[in-house]
């Protein structure tokens, strides 16, 4: 290979839609070819684990792992990338944050099998087969990766130097963080503190959002199917659920501006521990009930009878960072782990 | 963050702490924490000697972070802030761990204990570090000053002020002041007469220059913060223009409408729709009863317009209600009580069998102005009762309706046996109680003196009161079924009349009135003093004191006691007219505010505003109290309480789980 830059993409726990957002900056794709050799990234390139553990320890110059950490072979890769590569990007919401893979989170690796195996409506599976660690064939022994109960953000499992926010992250500043990558390595360009998140716009995505805004009180949410709702107005104070005010902006409000609220994909503020607590205590500040002077209890059924309307609130409001939070997961049959 | 040198110092509040936590232990644990440069035990940190131990090592060990773990930071956090500053260290570089309330008083275990003195004086450390040095924010006091509730208590409170050249708003609710005081006929235990001591006083009051008088008003809405009120009062209408109005009375007079009298009279008289409750009323001008006034009824009548002497006419059908905005420094509460609704009892019959009375009904009957002119007669109006039980403790002392004692009730029934006795000297008096509480300057005394008036007192709850004889001598009379628990012996008592003594009640309107004026009320409605026994006319809220019976059960004197302490605390604070204010205030970053506006309409003082033009959210430092709610309500995160920053918040909860959780909260 060339003395260019060496750049490594994997992936774990997620969709493969990072993989392609890298792809998606467009006429950008060729100048990363242009700067960069690649050294790993199974998803466009033939290269095998044994190619990586050849490389001398900090060989990649820039790693970009996305995908939260649920099994074995996932942190096996993990530590063995970090240790071949001199930076280490958590790129997008699964590693940076946990993202879908983490509501599992919210039960067991047993519920989960049951309904991944069993339950699905699409699954015919009359001998009950679940994949096992280790089976022996006449060839010798076939083994998977030991899945476990709990999915991890990816800094839960090694130290990662720049994490990139979004699920997955938009290609503006997808480019602009390669920008700042590749200046540092080809011009000696400072590089952002590290454990800092990059590509994003430092407030929340209300500011990128051109909805009127005015003071909230809510007294019903509806999910997006139930309503249609008015333009130019700020979709929150409709009733329909926006994490963006919990959510670090550089998206450009994508969703709100076509009536979707903000999902959240781009995680908390920078400063800000748990998104998902975040957001319940604005709703619950703005959640329009009772009024002065009420009983105590009648107003709790009322706030209720509103907070009822959110269908799923740990999805709705973890929905990208469970792993993350202060919560991490929840407590199944007892155990935490 | 790792450079900071914090001092800790471990109290034995003598025994309090010392003799459930090990203190010598936890000091020397604490010594061995991160950044601690020394740690030491004393057996009171309180004291002078024990805050020149903080002082001193400051100024020797170069210390830049204090932790006191010790009794509750309401105690003392004032106290070791004051050493920290006297040593040359910015007060906010200090944190109590409070190992007394939260420790040592709620256990025996001393091994628990003593864990967890560990982990509240890690918590204090942990968070101390990331404290940051604040400077207080000055505060100017209005002068004037705002009284609610127009009894005793609150009389006293408005004449101290006055008196001492300060501006007073007295806001009562009833067209009159004088509260539930105007209604007693005599006041134990020296049997003054109750309008001949409290009437000069009420005239002071409406007289008084410095007094701007407001009855027939309430209260509706409170802005502001200590030294800045704004109360917003509404002034209902009286129907009579209080300029022209001479209070001569004619329109009462020729008045033709007259209605049951529930409130002055209790239900035992009458007024005129066009009324004063009382004739020593202030201010003496009449009030149109709306709701039964035949011209508003029926658009007819208009006798008191036609008979009212005074040019221009002073009946206005017309008048609205006003409302005021008053600009006031501080608040005085002195709403008063109510009485229990005996009704809850129905076992003592009051409402179905017609001579049994309630205490304050009984006060109109003996009052010489009230309804049978201080003649004791039954509900005919006419029949002097040869026998009277007085029952106490209703609804007191009982675990059904209020557990606490009402302190004054035992006095008064005391007192109506002597009326008893002084207007029908031949009737048979029958005290049951519980208990006898008679603790007072010469309380103990004027039970003696019932003792020798011949009074029969029966130690025993009233369990029933009935009109169903069992013998002949019962019929036609009302008989007390009580346990007498000195003889220990079932009685039927048969008596003529029987007067209940029901407990002293928060007013029903307690809670929402707590809620108006931002302090805090107890269980059964009282409102909460900032300290029981040091600061029993503060409240949690600055600026907002009580006085009088709103706070608990209370006879005249002390209600008077504490409204004028409550007077002298206000006076403390007009004649400094600037105090510090604790620079705990939240802030908006104004960079990173996105102006989504789910904080703006959070903030119960009206602090936050927003600004159009770009887009952002602000704090108006002056009127933020520091509560915490829009900073627990921003989804940004990006307002931050002062004193209450994330880091300290987080490293705060860090330190104190330091033995559950090894891994650190934060990532
Ligand atoms: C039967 C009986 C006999 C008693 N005899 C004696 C005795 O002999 N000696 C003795 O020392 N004590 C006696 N007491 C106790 C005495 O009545 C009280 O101690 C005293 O009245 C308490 O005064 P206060 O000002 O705190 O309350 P109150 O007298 O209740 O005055 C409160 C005032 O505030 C007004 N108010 C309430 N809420 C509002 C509001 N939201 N806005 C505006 N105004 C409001 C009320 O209308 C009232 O005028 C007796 C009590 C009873 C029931
Ligand atoms: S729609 Fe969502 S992103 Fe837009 S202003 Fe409202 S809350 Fe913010
Ligand atoms: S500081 Fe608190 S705990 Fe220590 S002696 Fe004084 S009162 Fe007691
Ligand atoms: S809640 Fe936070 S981000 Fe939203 S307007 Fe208020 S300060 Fe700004």
């Amino acid at each position: 290979m060339s003395d260019k830059p060496k750049l490594a993409m994997y992936w774990s726990a997620s969709c493969g839609g990072c993989e392609i957002s890298v792809l998606n900056i467009h006429e950008h794709i060729l100048t990363v070819d242009e700067v960069f050799d690649v050294a790993f990234f199974p998803c466009i390139a033939d290269f095998k684990v044994h190619h990586v553990e050849s490389y001398p320890d900090g060989y990649i110059d820039v790693c970009l792992w996305n995908g939260a950490v649920r099994n074995s072979e996932g942190e096996h890769m993990a530590h063995l990338l970090r240790q071949k590569s001199k930076f280490m990007v958590a790129y997008g919401s699964c590693a940076y944050e946990g993202c879908i893979p983490a509501l599992s989170n919210l039960t067991s690796k047993e519920a989960t099998f049951n309904t991944v195996y069993f339950d699905n409506p699409s699954i015919d599976n009359p001998n009950k087969v679940l994949p096992t660690e280790s089976v022996q064939v006449t060839e010798g022994e076939l083994t998977l990766p030991t899945f476990w109960n709990t999915v991890k953000s990816l800094d839960q499992v090694i130290d990662v130097d720049y994490y990139l926010p979004g699920c997955p992250p938009e290609p503006p500043q997808i480019w602009a963080v390669l920008q700042v990558i590749v200046g540092a390595l080809l011009e000696g360009k400072p590089l952002p503190p590290k454990g800092s998140l990059v590509g994003h716009s430092g407030v929340a995505v209300c500011e990128e959002c051109p909805l009127e805004k005015s003071e909230k009180t809510i007294t019903k949410f509806f999910r997006p199917y139930e309503i249609v709702p008015e333009p130019g107005v700020c979709l929150l104070e409709q009733g329909i659920v926006c994490n963006g005010p919990a959510t670090v902006g550089g998206c450009g409000a994508l969703c709100p501006q076509v009536g979707m609220g903000c999902r959240g994909c781009y995680g908390p503020l920078p400063g800000v521990e748990d998104q998902g607590g975040k957001m319940l205590s604005a709703i619950a500040s703005v959640i329009g009930a009772g009024e002065a002077g009420m009983d105590e209890h009648e107003i709790e059924r009322q706030i209720e009878a509103v907070v009822d309307t959110i269908v799923d609130p740990a999805g709705t409001f973890y929905r990208f960072s469970m792993a993350h939070s202060l919560l991490e997961r929840a407590k199944v049959n007892g155990k935490g782990e | 963050m790792n450079e900071e040198k914090v001092g800790v110092y471990v109290c034995h509040c003598g025994t309090n702490i010392a003799k459930v936590v090990d203190v010598v232990d936890v000091a020397t644990w604490a010594g061995e924490q991160p950044n601690v440069e020394v740690a030491r035990e004393y057996k009171f940190m309180c004291s002078s000697l024990g805050q020149e131990l903080i002082e001193q090592d400051i100024k020797e060990k170069g210390l830049t972070r204090v932790v006191v773990a010790s009794c509750s930071p309401h105690m003392h956090e004032k106290t070791f802030r004051g050493a920290c500053e006297r040593a040359g260290l910015n007060p906010f570089l200090f944190e109590m761990a409070n190992i007394r309330e939260h420790d040592s008083w709620i256990t025996d275990d001393k091994v628990a204990a003593t864990q967890k003195a560990k982990s509240l004086t890690n918590a204090a450390i942990a968070r101390v570090v990331h404290h940051q040095p604040l400077e207080p924010i000055p505060v100017e006091i209005n002068p004037n000053t705002l009284i609610v509730g127009g009894g005793i208590a609150g009389i006293t409170a408005a004449l101290e002020l006055a008196d001492a050249g300060n501006h007073v708003y007295l806001v009562e609710r009833e067209p009159s002041i004088g509260g539930h005081m105007a209604q007693l006929d005599k006041t134990f235990p020296t049997l003054d007469c109750s309008a001949c001591i409290l009437t000069p006083k009420m005239v002071d009051v409406g007289q008084h220059a410095n007094i701007t008088l407001l009855t027939w008003s309430e209260v509706e809405e409170l802005d502001g913060y200590l030294g800045n009120f704004t109360a917003t009062v509404r002034k209902k209408a009286r129907y009579v223009n209080e300029e022209v109005c001479t209070g001569c009375g004619i329109c009462i007079e020729k008045c033709p409408a007259k209605v049951l009298d529930e409130v002055f009279e209790v239900g035992m008289g009458t007024r005129k729709v066009i009324y004063r409750p009382f004739p020593q009323a202030v201010p003496k001008y009449p009030v149109i009863d709306k709701e039964n006034c035949i011209y508003f009824l029926r658009g007819k009548c208009k006798a008191c317009e036609l008979f009212c002497p005074t040019e221009p006419n002073s009946i206005d059908f017309t008048q609205k209600d006003e409302i005021l905005k008053l600009q006031v420094g501080n608040i005085i509460l002195a709403t008063g009580y109510d009485l229990f609704d005996v009704k809850r009892i129905p076992q003592y019959g009051y409402g179905r069998l017609k001579n049994v009375f309630t205490s304050l009904e009984f006060e109109r009957m003996v009052n010489a102005s009230g309804p049978t002119d201080g003649k004791i007669v039954l509900r005919d109006g006419k029949t002097p009762p040869a026998s009277v039980a007085i029952v106490h403790c209703v609804g007191s002392r009982d675990e059904n309706y209020h557990k606490y004692c009402s302190k004054i009730c035992c006095m008064y029934s005391l007192k109506f046996a002597h009326l008893v006795h002084e207007r029908i000297p031949d009737a048979e008096v029958y005290n049951c109680y519980i208990d006898m509480r008679t603790p007072g300057k010469g309380y103990e005394e004027f039970y003696h003196r019932l003792l020798e008036e011949g009074t029969n007192f029966i130690r025993g709850k009233v369990a029933e009161i009935t009109d169903a004889p069992r013998i002949p001598a019962e019929e036609g009379k009302l008989v007390v079924q009580v346990e007498d628990t000195l003889i220990g012996r079932q009685r039927r008592v048969p008596v003529d009349m029987v007067i209940l003594s029901p407990a002293m009640e928060a007013k029903p309107d307690s809670k929402e009135v707590s809620q108006l004026f931002k302090m805090g009320c107890d269980f059964d409605g009282f409102f909460t003093e900032r300290h029981p026994k040091l600061d029993p006319v503060a409240t949690m809220t600055e600026g907002i004191y009580i006085a009088g019976a709103c706070q608990g059960p209370k006879d005249v004197p002390e209600s008077v006691v504490q409204g004028a302490a409550a007077a002298a605390r206000v006076a403390g604070l007009i004649n400094r007219g600037t105090v510090m204010m604790e620079p705990v205030r939240a802030n908006i970053d104004q960079d990173k505010c996105s102006g989504c506006r789910i904080c703006n309409n959070m903030c119960p003082y009206n602090a936050i505003v927003f600004h159009e033009d770009r887009h952002v959210s602000e704090v108006i430092t002056a009127l933020c109290q520091g509560c915490g709610t829009c900073v627990a309500a921003c989804p940004s995160g990006i307002i931050t309480g002062a004193h209450f920053t994330n880091d300290q918040v987080f490293s705060e909860i860090e330190g104190i789980l330091w033995d559950v959780r090894p891994e650190k909260v934060l990532a």
